[in-house]
This record gives structure tokens, C-alpha cells and sequence, in this order.
């Protein structure tokens, strides 16, 4: 089964909470209100892959834990 | 259990004049009923955590304020299929066709475009004698011209758009025939200008949501023509008056502007405090409950209406420090002035680097900007919308 490494480059991230609300329980915003994965290794999940395809700072990004290629996004 | 008194009697804020203190008009709750001056009873939520709370939640819903028989007339009529309009997954389907266009890295690629577009419109102003008015020669031009170019209309209709956008926009009151026959004017225009681009694509995003929506069946023709209507009135209408709210602030505070012209690099920062401090309409667009929903220490039950006041979060006190100071170099980019969670605005990076290059333009290149009336004389369009103003006339020191 195929594992997906969630990051969110936190020098990026612009704080619009998009991830947060489309993928509910995936991202957590720090004190600073930037985001972060809440697991750093999850199984693929449509919502996962919606927000970083949406995210406005194209700050998420999302590699196949196995062969290290990122993950279409579309 | 709901545990709240009789709704509180609540006026937006008018154009130019600070709103009702929150703080006290909620009696110190900060998530309580209101009626509108429409009769309408909503919730208000104000202060940063609620607001940024209720805008990740989806439980609080656009889709269903804007359902018919809820929907206010205006710009929540037309809302209906368009993103603003939609909860997920279907605002997500949508948003990540448009998301793209829309990225830092897309936009910023704009930017030199955007620089051109000021530096040819102050030109042109400079020829002119003066007074100028700023809303005519350079507000409301500069964003109109940008989003016309991305989406790929014809600049020539621009003074058409005006018309119908000011309609479905900028007055509530009006009569909800005359919104509609607006909002039936300005699809059928975006029909045309589709069967157009379709016959004859070419490297704009009109051509690039036709082949999303032809090639992979991504939206329907409808969502295809809300979303071209969508983007071309929230591209401009917000970011002109924005620029106008901006600069009568920073008018009102002359060291600020000197700071700025003194370092050019305070800018973006600069920027970001107007976006902060500055109220650019009445009331932020409703939501309705999907279910009981608890938030700041109350329990709203399902399907009620829900409105966040943006402007309570961006002045609060555990957040910014001595709020309703306007200050240039200090750190203001958590604001919520561009709301967050799904409908966080997909222009929002387009709307900074229009309005850093604008002031970058208007503070560098017209020294001693000043209004060339008293500020009580300047006039708002009616409505709730947006604080359109009618006109902005200014002054500069000859060089």
C-alpha cells in the first residue's frame, strides 16, 4: 500500500486556512497560524491531495513515501 | 441549549465612519443574535479565535444562505453555483481549476504587468490639469484592466461591466428585478464571449476553463459562466476601493506616508496594516448552520443565519497590539481581511501585488498627494456591499 509524506513549507504558507478546512483533521495551525500536517505520513486521502492542490502558496507538498516522486495533484 | 436574550438591534458600520463597538453591543458576549436594519436575525461572531473558528468550519455553510428563499437580493442571488456560493467537495472541484491562475508564484510573475499598468495611468493623470479623480484615472482602471487581461475580455467593454456590476453589487435596496435583469445581462454577455473562445481558444483563463470544462467535463456550463462573472466583478470592484480606503487613511496620517516614501521596502508591510485597518463594506457574506453548532461559549442551533465581523478580528486586542492605531511597520499579516478556510479569496495575492504596486506609484511619483475636497463631501454608491466611492478627487505638488 502506497504512503504519502505530507509537508507544508512553513516559510511559504500565507496562513489562509484553506488546508485546515478542506481536509478537517489533517492540518493544525500553530500559534503563528501557519499550518502543518498532524501526521507526517499518512495513506493517500482525495482530501489531503485537494488541499494541496488548492493551496493558494502552493506551500503543501505531497512525495510518494516509497519512491519519493510527488503526488499528481490533479 | 441556547442560552441568549432578545436579538440586539445592529447597524453596519457606515462608509467613512467607525462601526458599533462589538466589544459592548453584544453585551460582552462575543457570538450573539442581532437584528439587521432588513429585519433580518442573524448571529454575529466577533474577535479573532471565533471568526477564524467559524471561517475553518464547515459546518457553517454558504451554500445553504445562499439557497432560494434565503438568498438577499444582489450579489447573493448570483452567487448561487458560483464558488462564493458553494460548500465542499463542489466549491473544491471549482476553486482547484481556478487556484492555479491564482498561486503567489503565478501572480507574482504579474507583477512588472501590474508596475506598467500604474506607471501608464499616472502618466496619464499627470497630463490632465487638476483636480483628478482617482477613482476614474486610476482605482478602479488599474484592477479592471489586470483581471480583464487574465480572464481575456475585451477592455472596450469595461464601461458595460460598471454598469451591471454597480447593479448587482453596489445596491441592495434596488429593486430585485432590476438585480436580476443585471445578473441575466451580465451571463448572457459571458455566454457570448464563451461561444467566442470556444470556436477560437487562445492562452487565456476564459480558454483554459472551456477546455476543463469541454475536454474533462471538470464544471457545467453554467458554473463555467458563474465563475467568469465571479472573477471579473470580485477582481476588481474590491480591489479599486480598496485603494480608495486605503489612501483616505493614509492621508489621514501624513508621518506614515513620509515613513513610506522614505523606504519604499516598508510597503508590503504597509499594505498589509491598510488591509488590516481599513473596512471595505458592511456586512461579510452570510452562513447558515448545518447542525447545532457551539462557538464562543454559545450554542447556534442548525440553520441559522451566521456572520463573521471581519473587521472585530482584525482590531482585536489579544491579537494587535493598541488596535485602532493605523502603524505601517508593524507586523499585520495574520489579519483576516481576506477571510480564511475555503473561501480564503482566491485574489488575495492578486490584491497585494496590485495594491503594493499602486502605492508604490501613488506615494513615489505623486509627492504632496492630497484630496482636493473635504473629506465629508466624498460620496459612497448606496448599498451594503461595498464602500464604492462615487469619486475621489485629488491633488499632487506639481515637480
Amino acid at each position: 500500500m502506497t504512503r504519502w509524506k505530507v509537508c507544508v513549507d512553513k516559510k511559504v504558507c500565507i496562513s489562509s486556512a484553506m488546508c485546515v478546512a478542506i481536509a478537517p483533521g489533517r492540518f493544525v495551525l500553530d500559534k503563528q497560524q501557519q499550518s502543518g500536517p498532524v501526521e507526517a505520513e499518512i495513506d493517500p486521502d482525495e482530501e489531503v491531495r485537494d488541499a494541496a492542490a488548492s493551496c493558494p502558496s502552493e506551500a503543501i507538498s505531497l512525495v510518494d513515501a516509497d519512491t519519493g516522486q510527488p503526488v499528481d495533484l490533479d | 441549549m441556547t442560552v441568549d436574550s432578545s436579538p440586539v438591534k445592529f447597524t453596519p458600520a457606515r462608509p467613512g465612519q467607525p462601526g458599533p463597538d462589538v466589544r459592548t453591543i453584544g453585551g460582552g458576549r462575543p457570538v450573539f443574535r442581532a437584528e439587521l436594519p432588513d429585519g433580518r436575525i442573524v448571529w454575529l461572531v466577533s474577535g479573532y479565535e471565533n471568526v477564524r473558528e467559524m471561517l475553518i468550519d464547515q459546518r457553517f455553510s454558504r451554500a445553504l444562505a445562499v439557497a432560494p428563499g434565503r438568498a438577499q437580493p444582489g450579489f447573493e442571488m448570483s452567487a448561487a453555483g458560483s464558488i462564493s456560493g458553494m460548500d465542499p467537495p463542489g466549491h473544491t472541484r471549482l476553486r482547484k481549476l481556478v487556484a492555479s491562475a491564482f498561486t503567489v508564484r503565478r501572480v507574482e510573475a504579474l507583477r512588472p504587468r501590474v508596475a506598467s499598468i500604474v506607471d501608464q495611468l499616472i502618466d496619464a493623470m499627470a497630463g490632465e490639469p487638476q483636480p483628478t479623480d482617482l477613482v476614474a484615472g486610476f482605482s478602479l482602471p488599474l484592477p479592471a484592466q489586470v483581471i480583464c487581461e487574465m480572464l481575456g475580455v475585451p477592455a472596450a467593454d469595461l464601461g458595460q461591466f460598471h454598469a451591471w456590476s454597480d447593479t448587482i453589487i453596489g445596491d441592495w435596496q434596488r429593486d430585485a428585478d432590476e438585480i436580476m435583469t443585471a445578473v441575466v445581462e451580465l451571463y448572457g454577455y459571458f455566454g457570448t464571449l464563451i461561444e467566442i473562445k470556444r470556436a477560437q481558444p487562445v492562452d487565456d483563463l476564459i480558454s483554459a476553463l472551456i477546455a476543463a470544462r469541454d475536454n474533462t467535463d471538470r464544471l457545467s456550463e453554467h458554473e463555467l459562466t458563474a465563475m467568469c462573472c465571479a472573477l471579473l466583478i470580485a477582481g476588481h470592484e474590491t480591489t479599486a476601493n480598496h485603494i480608495n480606503l486605503s489612501l483616505l487613511l493614509l492621508l489621514d496620517h501624513p508621518g506614515q506616508v513620509a515613513t513610506l516614501r522614505a523606504d519604499p521596502k516598508l510597503i508590503p508591510g504597509a499594505v498589509e496594516e491598510l488591509l488590516r485597518c481599513t473596512r471595505l463594506g458592511g456586512l461579510p457574506p452570510a452562513r447558515v448552520t448545518s447542525e447545532d453548532v457551539r462557538l464562543g461559549g454559545v450554542t447556534i442551533p442548525a440553520g441559522e443565519l451566521v456572520i463573521p465581523l471581519y473587521s472585530t478580528a482584525n482590531r482585536d486586542r489579544s491579537v494587535f497590539t493598541d488596535p485602532d492605531r493605523l502603524d505601517v511597520t508593524r507586523a499585520a499579516a495574520s489579519h483576516l481581511a481576506f477571510g480564511a478556510g475555503v473561501h480564503h479569496c482566491l485574489g488575495a495575492q492578486l490584491a497585494r501585488v496590485e495594491l503594493q504596486e499602486a502605492f508604490r506609484g501613488l506615494i513615489g511619483r505623486l509627492p504632496g498627494l492630497r484630496l482636493a475636497v473635504p473629506g465629508s463631501d466624498l460620496e459612497y454608491k448606496p448599498g451594503m456591499a461595498i464602500h464604492s466611492l462615487r469619486a475621489l478627487p485629488v491633488r499632487w505638488d506639481e515637480p
